[in-house]
């Protein structure tokens, strides 16, 4: 016990000792908390369109003057023709433009219908299609108040209630997607790393001559990445509280419980990594590969995995990233109880002892 | 070795903060000369070394290198110098002859030049067979000679060498000692640190670094007679008992 | 100029010899260019939604035939019981469920109105409102559907209708691939460019070589271009490279000129190397260069309007993005591909980037000392 400390306490001095990489460890949660927290968003507000009115009668206006109220757009009233809308799509100064014809109001009343005509830059479609949607539910608004002199009858009524996330915040998306992404990181590549440096160095046969057991070298390598791992842990959770607003439904001893076991499966993983490396660069770059690739990627958190392709899908579900994600959504943000999240659970498992019999064994042998 | 002098220092000085690292040393060095700077670990040397090679600007006193001064003119005597570090650093991943042609062309030698030089010097070391091959193949003694010839490709007037021969078999550092010998003669004025006291022997004179002080200077056989001793070792013995410093 | 030569000789031998040079060049540049847009494809889809009918009748099941043969929607789960359907939210098999009153018919024409309830997962915000807006549309247009089969023949009171005709530019069919390809090459060219060249500087700081460049006479900008110059070469091969994947794996033929496109990529590079160099002239060990580069290799990507808009950003976000290059190219990147703008269209961005690139090689060149 008193080498196992010994040793522990070399690790976390050497790990202290480097402010730069110190950095990196504590300045990414913060940095990725932050930036999707307050910078990050898919929301559209303040769009810059133009509205071309050919008519310039009542229903336009009212019509602009609608969207001029809508906080998603930021109209400029101009007459262009369809090549100087496309030019001004090409400086890419406006996104859409909303084109009104010469007899909007006149066709409206004498014919009963008008058209309204949308052009939409759709380099990015999701902006395209989002903004078009607004649209049209503004008119289809105006549409709704000129019939309000006749009674309309038969009006189904949705009543919408948005579960966990009323006001619909970008945060419940992504932060067990960060929690994810910052134990993995510092556990996968700072414990490969730092066993494959000793490896480099020549300080490992060192290590490995003392009267110590192998085993213990090893856990004595991980123990300082699993606190720090525990520390950011708990600064995520802090901030997503008290700077989110996002707080833990469900109980914060099965949240800190799945999360533990996360942590020791990616210290398992980084100990695979470093019997298979025999660089640090190549340390990096496999962590990269095997670990933070994957993670951002198919976890679920960036993308939506049910968008992607068949293979992919069929991936992710060796990524355990992926099953922690759903484990912190249910716990965290549904306050869900373990009952549902047992299957998860028993996958991480799994493949953290899978990691570590192969790491084992490959460590054994290059003993001999 | 003749009268004139290449390297001419007056109280130079260099200071980290409140440490002093080199502490007022004056000296000559002439031409063809073969100059050792003796002294433990952390007593200066390496420090003088990289003042005079324009790797260091000096914190107070003066000093001339090839007739250049150190602080307005580092980039002068460059031009005029060759350095062997510590490390050899020769690039690894490039063959022998590689490595010659860039060093060689670095210091402005012309493509003829840089040929007969290959030949020269893989000549000389017998390495004509290895040639093509990458340094990080060859042993460690081949390898400190050859930096020591690739320093000199260009012929310069004096050539720096810091602790050159570290972690070799004594047989090996005999030869390396020939190649100097040989550059010696040619003209070059040698600049060499080491903490293998057996090595001054090999110098025309010798100083000793204590502390960041000069506590000897001399012929290898001027300080065993001042100090009434049989060798270098009991010399130095003497001075580094005053010794405060110890470490690199 | 003859010792330029050299050393630029120096630097394409040791680089063709490393051997991880050419998985680090064309192979992991060509998974992520394959895996990455597979992946970060954006569009709203295959909304999973479980539907509760206590009504059971022509009306319900005409609803529910609307709403799964629209396309956006699939059933997860068709049943009479509230409890079912909250079991599939709360275990992710359904995004939405609806909730269909009994009595739905009778009551619509009995009252005149009638109440329907929806609950929507929102932890994804944006899936939430879309998949909501797609139902509650749909809604719409099955109300008016109603109202038309039941209006009284005697009343005609038409409704005016007012369609909105959109037309989508550029991009008609609606990929992501388009937008997102030739963002992440910009982001593979910086990461591979900046990343190569900060470890290049910084591994012979570890190894000592440097030293030996300081005290030979080459002057300080003949090493730092000596440095750069094959970085330049590697960013371009890495960019056509990615250019061709583009065109034979997802058919992306760029509208605009690819001159323009090649003469950001050199001021792109100008400006990003600055910035590899400049890390480098900070850092001692490998590592240090690692975990720099590797946290503002992070943020320039998210904050880059890779992934998400800059429109969308608060101020303080958007200033800061605009003193990264990254978001300059990724944006010249997507209107020359896409819309085929031109030089005057990107001006400024030239502009911005070459500034920023001044900046950032003048501070490393005057970090980097020959003398300490």
């Amino acid at each position: 016990m008193k080498q196992l400390l010994s040793f522990v306490k070399k690790e976390f001095l050497q790990v202290l000792r480097d402010p730069k990489t110190l950095l990196m460890l504590f300045g990414l949660p913060v940095v990725q908390i932050v930036l999707f927290g307050f910078a990050l968003t898919n929301e559209l507000k303040n769009a810059n369109i133009v509205v071309v009115d050919n008519a310039k009668d009542y229903a336009s206006e009212q019509i602009i003057n609608k969207i001029e109220g809508s906080k998603f757009f930021s109209v400029k009233k101009t007459l262009l023709t369809p090549s100087q809308i496309n030019n001004a799509f090409k400086e890419g100064t406006i996104k859409l433009a909303v084109v009104f014809p010469a007899n909007f109001y006149t066709d409206l009343l004498h014919l009963g219908t008008a058209p309204v005509q949308v052009i939409a830059d759709a380099s990015d479609p999701n902006t395209a299609v989002q903004l078009s949607g607004y649209i049209t539910t503004i008119v289809a608004d105006y549409q709704a108040d000129l019939s309000k002199g006749s009674s309309v009858p038969y009006s189904i009524i949705p009543q919408v209630r948005m579960l966990y996330n009323p006001d619909l915040k970008g945060a419940p998306n992504f932060v067990p997607g960060v929690m994810a992404m910052v134990l993995l990181l510092v556990c996968v590549m700072m414990t490969s790393v730092s066993i494959v440096r000793e490896k480099e160095l020549g300080t490992m046969e060192i290590l490995l001559v003392s009267p110590v057991k192998p085993l213990m070298v090893i856990v004595a390598k991980a123990i300082p990445y699993l606190i720090l791992s525990l520390v950011n842990l708990a600064a995520i959770l802090l901030l997503s509280v008290y700077a989110l607003d996002l707080p833990i439904k469900g109980s914060l001893f099965l949240l800190v419980a799945e999360s533990t076991l996360l942590i020791i499966t990616a210290l398992s993983l980084g100990l695979l990594i470093s019997t298979i490396t025999s660089s640090q660069q190549s340390a990096m770059f496999a962590s990269m590969l095997g670990m933070m690739l994957p993670t951002m990627l198919l976890s679920g958190y960036m993308f939506p995995i049910e968008n992607m392709p068949i293979v992919l899908q069929v991936i992710s579900n060796i990524v355990p990233a992926k099953w922690y994600y759903i484990i912190v959504k249910a716990v965290m943000l549904k306050g869900l109880g373990f009952s549902y999240v047992w299957k998860e659970t028993v996958i991480l498992m799994g493949m953290t002892i899978f990691f570590l019999v192969i790491a084992l064994r490959n460590f054994k042998i290059r003993l001999e | 070795m003749s009268e004139e002098v290449v390297i001419k220092t007056n109280k130079l000085t260099k200071r980290f903060g409140d440490f002093v690292a080199v502490d007022e040393i004056t000296f000559d060095v002439h031409k063809g000369e073969i100059f050792g700077f003796l002294g433990a670990n952390g007593a200066g040397k390496t420090t003088a070394m990289r003042m005079l090679c324009g790797l260091s600007t000096p914190t107070s006193g003066e000093a001339t290198v090839a007739g250049f001064d150190v602080f307005k003119e580092p980039e002068e005597i460059k031009k005029n110098i060759g350095y062997m570090s510590q490390k050899f650093s020769l690039y690894e991943d490039l063959s022998v002859l590689e490595n010659i042609e860039f060093y060689g062309g670095i210091y402005g030698l012309t493509n003829k030049e840089i040929k007969e030089k290959s030949t020269e010097l893989t000549e000389k070391l017998g390495l004509q067979n290895e040639a093509k091959k990458l340094v990080r193949s060859l042993p460690l003694g081949w390898k400190q000679k050859l930096s020591f010839l690739v320093a000199i490709v260009h012929q310069p007037k004096i050539v720096f060498l810091d602790e050159p021969t570290g972690g070799v078999d004594p047989y090996m550092r005999r030869e390396f000692w020939d190649l100097i010998y040989d550059a010696a003669d040619k003209g070059i004025t040698i600049f060499v640190t080491t903490h293998y006291l057996d090595e001054a022997e090999y110098c025309n004179r010798v100083t000793i670094m204590v502390d960041g002080k000069i506590e000897a200077l001399d012929s290898p056989g001027g300080l065993r007679e001042k100090f009434g001793v049989a060798t270098i070792d009991e010399v130095f013995y003497k001075l580094a008992r005053e010794a405060k410093r110890s470490a690199d | 100029m003859r010792p330029l030569f050299f050393l630029l000789q120096k630097e394409f031998r040791q680089i063709f010899r490393d051997k991880g040079f050419i998985g680090r060049l064309f192979i992991a540049p060509a998974i992520q260019l394959i895996l990455l847009p597979l992946a970060a494809n954006y569009t709203i889809k295959n909304i999973n939604i479980a539907i509760v009918d206590h009504d059971h009748s022509e009306v319900s099941a005409k609803l529910t035939q609307k709403i799964l043969s629209s396309g956006y929607f699939k059933l997860a789960g068709f049943t009479d019981f509230n409890s079912k359907g909250e079991k599939l939210i709360e275990t992710d098999k359904a995004d939405i469920v609806l909730e269909i009153p009994e009595g739905f018919d009778k009551n619509l024409i009995k009252e005149g109105n009638q109440t329907m309830a929806i609950e929507v997962n929102a932890i994804n915000g944006v899936k939430a409102s879309v998949g909501y807006a797609y139902l509650n549309g749909i809604i719409m247009e099955y109300n008016q559907d109603i109202r038309l089969e039941w209006n009284d023949p005697n009343n005609p009171g038409q409704l005016p209708t007012i369609p909105v005709i959109s037309s989508f530019w550029y991009n008609p069919a609606l990929t992501y691939y388009i937008f997102m390809v030739p963002a992440i090459l910009v982001s593979l060219v910086t990461g591979i460019a900046g990343l190569s060249a900060a470890f290049n500087i910084v591994k012979e700081k570890e190894i000592g070589t440097i030293e030996q460049i300081n005290v030979t006479p080459i002057k300080k900008y003949q090493f730092i271009l000596g440095k750069l110059l094959p970085f330049v070469v590697m960013g371009a091969v890495v960019f056509t490279f990615g250019m061709l994947i583009a065109l034979v794996g997802y058919r992306i033929v760029p509208v605009g000129n690819i001159f323009l496109l090649y003469l950001f990529l050199l001021v792109f590079l100008f400006a990003i190397l600055g910035f590899g160099l400049l890390v480098s002239t900070y850092a001692e060990t490998q590592q240090q260069a690692n975990s720099l580069m590797f946290l503002f290799m992070m943020v320039f990507n998210m904050m880059s309007g890779l992934y998400t808009p800059i429109d969308s950003m608060p101020v303080w976000a958007k200033f800061i993005t605009h003193l990264f290059p990254v978001s300059y190219f990724i944006d010249v990147m997507r209107m020359v591909v896409i819309k085929g703008s031109g030089i005057g269209d990107v001006r400024m961005h030239i502009l911005y980037v070459f500034t920023i690139g001044l900046v950032l090689n003048t501070w490393a060149i005057l970090n980097y000392r020959k003398t300490t």
